[in-house]
Parts: C-alpha cells; sequence; structure tokens
C-alpha cells in the first residue's frame, strides 16, 4: 500500500474549480416520495470550546464534489470508535446517508487544532462542535437555495446532499448550491438544531465500519503504512533515563548485518538505518553489544518506594476545604487507612512506530500521536524549525491509553529522516523499549480519615494524596519528547507537566459537611504522564474503599450507605441500577458482590459497579465472576460505542487491579516484556455486562476513562464481603490477601 | 543471501532474505501483507499469529528457514476470490469484536485453528484456545461471543 498526503483544503478548492449551476432533477428522486424532514430546535446554550478556537463551517465540514460531505476533526481514531461517533452527529444534521459522510482526523494545517485526543473530551468537544458546524451549514444552503431556486425556505426540503423545492420539484446539489465555494460563515448560537426526539443515527447502535476492515487486514494502522523507498531504522536505547553514550564501536557492523545504510549518532541519541525491519533489529543489537554508556542515578530499593515518595513531596497543597475539619476532627473517634498503588503502564499491545520524510523544505510526520499540533511545536522547538515547515498526519495506532511512546517514535524517524532525505523512514520501537521507555502512570498514595455522627452520617473527611504529574505530554516544551533529551546539547523537561490530574476525584462526591483535601506532588524516580483517568483511579479506589470501611462501621448496607449521602437524582439512579442488576445474584460461602459509585470529575459521567468474585480462603486466589456497570453519560451518541467502552475499561482496569505493576532494582526497570509485566489473559476475564441510562436533553459526556476508577474499589469490595480480608495496596495479590 | 520458495495464501512466493529474517518480518516487509502485526517479537502476545498448515502459530520468531513446504495463511488469505469474508472473520464484524484491532488478527487465526480441531467449544475451551493472545482494549468477552457466533454458522 502506498500512502500519499492529503492535498490541503486551498488546493482541494482550486481542484473542485467551477461547477455550472443547473437545475438537475436528480433521477432517484422522480416518482420517488420526499422524505419527512425531522423539525429543528432552537439551541442557545454554550458552544464547545473547540468551535470558540475555530469558529467558521469550512474549518470542520467540506462539501465534496461527489455529493459526500467531509467532515474535519482535530481528534484521533485509537479504537475508542470516534470517527462512527462523529459520522453520526454530522449525518444526522444533514439528514444525509451514513456512507456519505466522510471523516478526516487529525492532520496539521487541515483539521482544527484539538490539542490531546484524551480526558474522555473527543465527544463533548469534537463531535459537539460538528453538531454545531452541519447545524449551521445546513442553515446556509437553505438560504443559499432559497435565492437560487427563488422559492421561500418553507418549500424547502434538505437531505442526503440535496436541497429540493416541494412546490417546482426542482433540485440543487450541496455542491450545486456553493457553486465550488466552501461555507465560510460563522457557527454563532442560536443555531437551529435537529430535535433529538426525531434522531435517527444518534444514540442507536450504529456498527463501526472499521472493523470490517480489520478483519481483512487493511486496519490502515501506522505500522502498516509503505512508500516506495521506504527504509527501516531503530534506535539504541541508553540502559537508564541519564545515561550518556562514552563510546560506540560501529566498525564492524557492515560487515556482520547485511543491509545497513546509516547510523545516525547525535549526542547519545543513537539510530540505525537499514534496508530491510529484520535487519534494523540486528544492527540495533550489534550497537548495544559494541557501545558503553554512564551510569544512571539509582533508583529507589523496591520496598522503600513509598517512603521515599513522602520524602520527597513538596508541601501540601489545599485543593478543597469546606466546614471546619480541624474542629470536627477534635474529640471522635475516627477512622483511618492508607491506600496504595504501584506505577502501571500504558502496555499497548503495538509498540511505538512513526515514519518521516524531509523533502529538502518540508517535514512530514506520520503519527499515531494524541496530539499532533502539541507534537509540532515540541518538534520545532527540538529542531529549531518554523512550525509550519513541519506537517504531521495522524494514523490510528494500537490502544495507547493516554500519553504512551508515539510521540517519541515520531520524534525518532524526524531526527533520521533530516539526516537521510527525501526518503521515507519508518522507525518502529521494540517491546523491550516500549514496556522500560514508556511514561508510565505513576505510583500514588491516598490516607484517608473520617468520623461518623451519630445518625451514621459522616461528619469530617480529610484527604492527604501523594501524587506525580499526571500529563507530560509534548508541548512547547522540547524535553517532553524522548530523544531531545539524549541529542548534543539535551533538552531537559522544565515544566513539572499536568499536576492536577493527580487530585482528579479526590474529593469526594458525596454531601459531608466538614471536608478537606490536600495533594502532595512529588518528581517521582520513573517517567511518567497521562494514563486513562489519571489519579481518579487511585482517588476512588481509595474512596470507595473507604465507604465500605465506613458502611460496615454504621452497619448499613453499602449501597443504602452511600445513597444516605447523595441528592443527586442522576447519582442515586445509576446506584439503583446497578442494584437491580445483581439483585437475583446466588452468592456461595466463598463468594462475594462488592459495589463502587463516581462521577468522574465530579462533573462528567455517572457510573455504579458491582463486582462478584470468589476467593480461595487456603490459597487466595481470586476468581473474577463478572463485573456489572450502570452509566449515564447524558445524551448517548453511539449506544454500542459506549457499551463497548466501558467493557473493556472495566476489563483493563480488573488488570490493573489485579496484576499489575512495573518492577524495577536499583539499577534498571525489570518489567520489560509480557511475562514481567503481566496483564489479565482470557482464563481469567469475568462475564460483564452494562446499563446506560439514556438522557437526551442532558449534555453529552465521554466514557472512555469513566470505566476504570470504580473497577478496583468494586474489586476490593467484593473481596472482602468474600473472604473478609480487605487489602488496600494494589494490585490486590494472593499474597496480599493471606497476609491481610 | 539464500532464496526461499514459500507457500502463502495459496500461492508460491520466492523470497530472497537472511535464513534467520523470522516469517512475521517475510509477511509483512516483503509481501506486503498487514494481518499478523508484530507485538512483541517474543511469542508472548499471539498478535502474529498465522496458520501453519492449518494449526495457529506465532510468527515473530519463526525463522523462514524453518517453513519449508508448510501452508501459510493470513488474514488476508481468509478472504474468498470474490472478496466475501470467512464465517470467522464474518462473526468478528458482526459482534463489533475489536476496539483498536490490533490483536484481532491473532484473535480470528487462533479461532480458525480452533475450530479446525473442535467445531462447537466451549467457554472453558475457548478461553484456553486464546491464553495466548493478548487485548489490551478488554474485548475478550466480545471475542468469546464471535467464536461462539462463527461455530455456529460454519
Amino acid at each position: 500500500m502506498t500512502a500519499l498526503p492529503l492535498q490541503s483544503r486551498r488546493k482541494f478548492i482550486k481542484n473542485m474549480g467551477y461547477i455550472s449551476v443547473g437545475f438537475s432533477l436528480l433521477g432517484a428522486c422522480i416518482g420517488a416520495e420526499d422524505p419527512t424532514i425531522a423539525s429543528r430546535v432552537t439551541y442557545d446554550g454554550k458552544l464547545p470550546g473547540s468551535i470558540g478556537r475555530t469558529n467558521t463551517v469550512n474549518a470542520w465540514l467540506e462539501i465534496l464534489e461527489d455529493g459526500r460531505i467531509r467532515v474535519l476533526s482535530g481528534k484521533v481514531e485509537l479504537g475508542q470508535g470516534i470517527r462512527t461517533a462523529i459520522q453520526q452527529v454530522a449525518a444526522e444534521e444533514l439528514d444525509m446517508d451514513l456512507n456519505k459522510v466522510q471523516v478526516h482526523l487529525a492532520e496539521t494545517g487541515l483539521t482544527p487544532n484539538e490539542g490531546y485526543t484524551g480526558a474522555s473530551a473527543s465527544i463533548q468537544y469534537s463531535a459537539m462542535s460538528v453538531r454545531f458546524a452541519a447545524a449551521t451549514a445546513r442553515q446556509e444552503l437553505l438560504e443559499l437555495a432559497r435565492k437560487k431556486l427563488n422559492t421561500p425556505i418553507a418549500d424547502l426540503l434538505l437531505f442526503n446532499g440535496v436541497v429540493k423545492s416541494k412546490l417546482s420539484n426542482k433540485s440543487l446539489t450541496f455542491a450545486e448550491i456553493l457553486e465550488g465555494e466552501q461555507i465560510k460563515r460563522e457557527v454563532s448560537i442560536p443555531v437551529p438544531i435537529k430535535n433529538k426526539a426525531e434522531h435517527r443515527y444518534v444514540g442507536k447502535a450504529i456498527p463501526r465500519t472499521d472493523i470490517g476492515e480489520m478483519v481483512r487486514g487493511q486496519g490502515g494502522y501506522i505500522q502498516d503504512l509503505r512508500f516506495p523507498g521506504m527504509v527501516h531504522a531503530r534506535v539504541v536505547r541508553p540502559p537508564g533515563y541519564e545515561s550518556k553514550l562514552i563510546t560506540l564501536d560501529g566498525n564492524g557492523l557492515k560487515a556482520e548485518v547485511p543491509g545497513v545504510i546509516k547510523t545516525v549518532i547525535k549526542g547519545s541519541f543513537v539510530g540505525v538505518i537499514t534496508e530491510r525491519e529484520h535487519q534494523a533489529i540486528k544492527a540495533e543489537q550489534y550497537l548495544k553489544n559494541h557501545s558503553e554508556w554512564t551510569t544512571s542515578t539509582p533508583f529507589p530499593e523496591p520496598k522503600n518506594l513509598f517512603t521515599h515518595i513522602k520524602g520527597i513531596s513538596d508541601d501540601p497543597e489545599t485543593i478543597r476545604n469546606e466546614g471546619n475539619v480541624e474542629l470536627a476532627i477534635k474529640d471522635v473517634k475516627t477512622i483511618k487507612a492508607r491506600y496504595t498503588k504501584p506505577y502501571i503502564k500504558h502496555a499497548s499491545l503495538g509498540p511505538a512506530c512513526g515514519l518521516a520524510m524531509f523533502d529538502g523544505e518540508v517535514l512530514h510526520i506520520w503519527s499515531h500521536s494524541q496530539g499532533i499540533y502539541p507534537l509540532r511545536e515540541a518538534l520545532a522547538a527540538m529542531l529549531s524549525m518554523e512550525a509550519d515547515k513541519i506537517h504531521i498526519i495522524a494514523v490510528p495506532g494500537a490502544g495507547c491509553f493516554g500519553h504512551s511512546t508515539a510521540d517519541d517514535a515520531a520524534t525518532d524517524a524526524a531526527l533520521m529522516a533530516l539526516e537521510h532525505p527525501n526518503i521515507h523512514v519508518r522507525v518502529q520501537w521494540s517491546r523491550h523499549d516500549e514496556h522500560a521507555w514508556d511514561p508510565y502512570g505513576p505510583a500514588m498514595i491516598a490516607e484517608l480519615e473520617a468520623s461518623l455522627d451519630e445518625n451514621n452520617r459522616i461528619n469530617y473527611w480529610k484527604a492527604e494524596v501523594w501524587t506525580d504529574s499526571h500529563s507530560q505530554r509534548p508541548n512547547k516544551d522540547a524535553g517532553t519528547v524522548l530523544a531531545a533529551r539524549h541529542l548534543e546539547t539535551p533538552f531537559e523537561m522544565n515544566s513539572r507537566g499536568y499536576l492536577g490530574g493527580g487530585h482528579r476525584n479526590a474529593d469526594p462526591y458525596y454531601n459531608i459537611p466538614n471536608m478537606k483535601v490536600n495533594a502532595h506532588y512529588y518528581k517521582g524516580p520513573f517517567r511518567v504522564s497521562s494514563l486513562r483517568s489519571l489519579g481518579s483511579f487511585t482517588n476512588i479506589f481509595a474512596i470507595e474503599s473507604f465507604m465500605d470501611a465506613l458502611a460496615e462501621k454504621a452497619g448499613q448496607d453499602p449501597l443504602d450507605f452511600r445513597l444516605n449521602h447523595l441528592e443527586d437524582e442522576r447519582a442515586v439512579a445509576v446506584i439503583q441500577k446497578v442494584k437491580e442488576l445483581t439483585a437475583s445474584q446466588n452468592i456461595a460461602d466463598d463468594q462475594g458482590v462488592g459495589y463502587a459509585f463516581m462521577r468522574y470529575k465530579n462533573t462528567d459521567a455517572y457510573i455504579a459497579m458491582a463486582a462478584k468474585v470468589a476467593v480461595n480462603k487456603v490459597m487466595g486466589n481470586i476468581e473474577l465472576i463478572k463485573m456489572w456497570a450502570a452509566v449515564d453519560v447524558g445524551e448517548v451518541i453511539n449506544m454500542d460505542g459506549i457499551t463497548n467502552q466501558v467493557e473493556g475499561g472495566m476489563i483493563q482496569a480488573a488488570s490493573w487491579t489485579l496484576k499489575e505493576q512495573v518492577t524495577f532494582n536499583t539499577k534498571e526497570i525489570t518489567s520489560t516484556d509480557w511475562l514481567k509485566y503481566p496483564i489479565l489473559r482470557f482464563s481469567q476475564i469475568p462475564e460483564v455486562e452494562v446499563a446506560i441510562i439514556n438522557r437526551p436533553e442532558e449534555d453529552a459526556k465521554g466514557v472512555g476513562e469513566v470505566p476504570m476508577p470504580p473497577t478496583a474499589a468494586a474489586i476490593a469490595n467484593a473481596i472482602f464481603k468474600a473472604c473478609g480480608k480487605r487489602v488496600n495496596d494494589l494490585p490486590i495479590t494472593p499474597e496480599k490477601i493471606l497476609n491481610a | 543471501m539464500p532464496t526461499y520458495h514459500l507457500n502463502i495464501n495459496g500461492s508460491q512466493k520466492r523470497i530472497e532474505t537472511e535464513s534467520d529474517t523470522p516469517l512475521l518480518y517475510v509477511l509483512r516487509d516483503y509481501l506486503e501483507l498487514n494481518g499478523p502485526t508484530y507485538g512483541c517479537g517474543l511469542a508472548q502476545c499471539g498478535s502474529c499469529t498465522v496458520l501453519v498448515n492449518g494449526s495457529a502459530t506465532t510468527s515473530c520468531m519463526l525463522p523462514v528457514s524453518s517453513i519449508g513446504e508448510a501452508e501459510i495463511t493470513t488474514m488476508e488469505g481468509l478472504v474468498s476470490d470474490d472478496g466475501n469474508l470467512h464465517p470467522v472473520q464474518q462473526a468478528f464484524v458482526q459482534e463489533q469484536a475489536a476496539q483498536c484491532g490490533y490483536c484481532l488478527n491473532g484473535m480470528v487465526m487462533a479461532t480458525i485453528s480452533l475450530l479446525n480441531k473442535n467445531p462447537s467449544p466451549d467457554d472453558a475451551e475457548i478461553k484456553n484456545a486464546l491464553q495466548g493472545n493478548l487485548c489490551r482494549c478488554g474485548s475478550h468477552t466480545r471475542i468469546i461471543k464471535a467464536v461462539k457466533t462463527a461455530a455456529k454458522s460454519l
């Protein structure tokens, strides 16, 4: 397969040329009955942030000559199904068949700059921007057609790429209406949008078309891109984060490994380019064996990790303080507990890949980055190039669940392409490097304390959270991309990234009169960044495990105890739903069902979850039998997309909970393959069941990260119910159960 | 450089490469087949699985020199000449049994291998047959459904 960069928008319009105006009677319409067009309602609420930055219709949507439309989104497809969701929204507003809507995802200079694909924000920002852009396009097309067909708007029907006059039976295609132009009208409120009660795509379980391509081996992954003359490359990574190259003896390389084209050395960045991919692997190994490096700062002893973290933390920052916790603490019996989570990995099934080609003027890059515009800023800073001389095209990759290594592979490819111009250079990361150099989800500690009043309601709640940064994604700070740190003049990271992610959901959503939450930031020994749901995973594990401990002390049913502290009816509804889902379960002596609740970020989607486990009290073995989730994301765009995300998220988070931790000794990271970093395999997969409460009247919120946080607590609470043992340190292993 | 005549998806392919080149790289890098994907190069994840004489085998550590006359089938080779999907591929589409789909090749190939030997497997047999195949997105339960759907339609 040969992929070519898509033409720029300017060129597209020019190529489209002038289309003569004429009244065409569509053959398909003759004799066919006119469709019933859904009613519209006036929307005058807030427009999504993405529109604010890019507010003309043509930035989001283009009319193609062949009767289709092309939607431009700044987001990236990573298996979450955003392409289909965006297609549904656009087809809905323009009353088109789904297959007439093409979706072009992130490319610099072509699609809107929507920052990163993350934070479960693609639906609420990108898809909603497309909704309002498409609705505005519809208005503009109707107004232009009114003039051209000389008939009132009330006489016009807009559907499937044409506008038709009922009186004259004359119709015009969108392209004919626009005469080769695109719609430059600003998207602004008020804007008429389709009445949600009459939606035919949105809210339905529309199947993804890309799965049909994947099963043919035509998934179109970055790893599958091929260009004429393309060469392969690998990078010889240093043995430690701060190791510097002392010597490299590549004299025997060409004699040993066939197909070697070039070794690229820039300070401690060592890359090797070969004709064939397997040759690059052998060349990398050869150079690794023939190089010497300085040692890196030792890591702490693994058993001292959490003590080490406390020792290097800044003074705490109070992120929430309500009522008077200090006063409430006096003279009451408190309950305290400490929860920990180790470093865990993105552990994408496909190691990172990046391609680049420098044509002498522009550096073209293909990447599965989650943020091509921010990556461009980092590369421009690293290479001292003008940003508009760097052209980045997003290409789907394997699911990566946050900021993983895609940007680093693109950076590697960029550095080597500049040394080997006019040829496409493809860099493939190894499993070892993917596991060792991934920016991990940081280790965290949460220490909670609370007391109950005479009515068994929580009187005060105090939380201390220790966290590293939860995002060091690429930005204008060149040190955010890995290879920049290894160049002759290294770029160190100047910023700390997004610290706030660490206390996401650290303040409970429950009604508690006195509450104080402190965050302690540390800069730890490992490279870290955004991993699906950020600090919420640890914080909700702690909160929801602690809620069960408090319910136990209050002598109450865990769900009733939660309901006693909630007023929000949407929160109550998801809890009632999950209670209903699990009501008929038979629970054997060695089994237990545990629950957890969360409102993501305390402002977005609601979820209540249940887990059923069996625990072998002699061996400590845990069998995860089934998991249930009841979810409310507001307006549902794709019912099956949400179900798929929640099912998959529960299983991935169950893997984090039961299996996963980065292992290391003082010298190196040791969890560098799937045996040393095991994840859940089929034999341990639970059944899953998801119920969705659709609320079309509410804002549509994302769901990708939502199933992660409650999973660990639901499992921990189920284990307690099954065997009376409470494990507060993740991962929950048989040994920890026996020692609890 | 040695030459190999390989039997890939029903046709003979002539490949000139080093004898230690793993089959995965022959398929992807020389024959431009994208079905088998690179996941670990260590035979730990199953994403590179192909059928060797009808039996699921990881291709990332299998030297080309060891293939001989064996019949190799990749996901592309399952599609009929008129473009129709194999019932197992069809079942994965029907059950929407993927998120990113990077592991899908291995899942499809392991399923075919299983159903070749056991046309109506139960849950435990399905899980056992797919134990060597990792999925990071958590599509496992849909994959199990797809295997059952495929078993019914074969």
